[in-house]
């Protein structure tokens, strides 16, 4: 990684900030979403400039990804009156200007500290690196993740499946009105699906001596799973096998948490010689149930009129005369 | 200008726009964006600073790059949450905005 300030970073950093406040003071939410998603794209560049290759690997495929599709979904769904705004939105009236001097003065406060911070800085970096071979893995990134913070990543996975409860707490919503079976759509799922498994696969294996892991492979996994849907409706309601495979991942943690504070050295503590193996199923099971977490918060709960498991195959959904999409022709 | 600092002080930047947006904004959906455009800045903040120990270590400290991580996908899972109280609340009363922002004759 370069040190050095180039043309690039300069141009990036403004472009940046350019599109985050068009993200966010565009009048039309369309738009907005869309600047936003270009934005994510945008700053996963700036990840890999400051060295953090592993941060923008999840970036593109959550940030930009998953986010973006997100949005737009529930911009269709609120139809056109409901996407509707004002037509300066961030305008400065009266009660705003408030606001506007408190923004302001954070970032003041934020610069002073910024410019009063030491330009190099050790950081915990020589630790986490001499503690390396003791981590069972040889990628910092997921040694920090998975052993020397295990505990944060395990109340993250913890935080992931409440946010699912939450939104299958909520009531069922009408289908979408789906558009035209698209047949290149699914034949792009079929080339891409496998390729995204095996990619995620690789993701979460190389993760241990390279940039990846299961965040990044589940992100993968995640957008394999939406464009699935896109392509052929899945019902991801509250089925006992999805509710399996969204506990899966914490469940696993938390007995190997047990385990090792029961048998070993304490709570999430790995006996080094079996570090690498004990990272690699919780990864393993981490990423299955974040990957379904996600396609789950994207599907949400449809009102489908089967709403009997998930259609395994496509066949089933463009049997019934009436589906709301009768998915790709294969 | 270092590159910590460069990136570091965009990232304020952003975490400013973003705050501004959260509150002044009255769509939830753009109150959500000025959340994520918020977080961003501060991902972004945490990952300069992470990137000083050029010269002292031989990578950046891969902690911040860790919480980062951590960072994107719950902010991710915490906007599909808001996204589908949002959808719910425009099916129950009709308005994409909170109570206390709705005044007569606009959506």
């Amino acid at each position: 990684m370069a040190a050095e300030v180039q043309v690039f970073d300069a141009v990036l950093v403004v472009l940046l900030l350019w599109l985050g406040w068009r993200a966010l003071a565009s009048a039309d939410l369309f738009k907005a979403v869309v600047q936003f998603i270009v934005f994510g794209l945008l700053l996963s560049l700036a990840w890999v400039r400051l060295g953090a290759p592993d941060v923008a690997l999840a970036e593109a495929a959550i940030g930009a990804g998953l986010a973006g599709a997100l949005l737009l979904d529930t911009l269709a769904r609120l139809g056109r009156s409901g996407a509707a705004d004002e037509a300066r939105p961030l305008g400065l009236t009266p009660a705003r200007t408030g606001i506007a001097l408190a923004a302001l003065g954070l970032a003041a406060l934020l610069v002073a500290s910024a410019l009063a911070l030491p330009e190099r800085w050790p950081g915990l970096a020589e630790p986490a690196l001499q503690q390396l071979r003791a981590s069972g893995v040889s990628n910092p990134v997921t040694a920090t993740l998975l052993n020397y913070r295990a505990w944060d990543t395990l109340l993250e996975v913890g935080v992931l499946m409440l946010a699912v409860l939450g939104v299958w707490i909520l009531e069922a919503e009408p289908a979408l009105p789906r558009p035209a079976p698209d047949p290149m759509l699914g034949l792009l799922l079929r080339v891409l699906l496998p390729l995204t498994v095996i990619v995620a696969g690789y993701l979460l294996w190389v993760g241990a001596h390279a940039p990846g892991g299961a965040f990044q492979g589940a992100a993968l996994l995640a957008a394999g799973g939406v464009l699935w849907h896109l392509a052929r409706p899945l019902s991801l309601g509250p089925s006992p096998v999805v509710r399996a495979v969204v506990v899966l991942g914490f469940a696993v943690f938390l007995a190997v948490g047990v385990a090792t504070a029961v048998l070993g050295g304490g709570l999430l503590t790995f006996p080094p010689e079996h570090a690498g193996a004990i990272i690699l199923v919780i990864e393993a099971a981490a990423m299955l149930s974040i990957a379904l977490i996600m396609v789950a918060l994207f599907v949400g709960r449809e009102r489908a009129p089967s709403d009997a498991g998930i259609p395994d195959s496509a066949a089933d959904a463009s049997a019934v005369p009436g589906a709301p999409n009768p998915g790709a022709a294969p | 200008m270092s590159l910590a600092l460069l990136y570091g002080l965009a990232g304020i930047a952003l975490v400013a726009m973003g705050l501004y947006a959260a509150l002044a904004a009255r769509h939830v959906l753009r109150r959500l964006l000025g959340l994520n455009v918020l977080g961003s800045g501060v991902f972004m903040m945490l990952v300069a600073l992470a990137s000083r120990t050029t010269g002292i270590a031989t990578r950046p400290d891969p902690v911040p790059h860790a919480m980062v991580l951590t960072g994107i996908v719950v902010a991710v899972s915490a906007t599909a949450l808001g996204l589908a109280l949002l959808r719910r609340m425009h099916a129950h009363d009709g308005s994409p905005r909170l109570p206390e922002d709705r005044d007569a004759g606009s959506p």
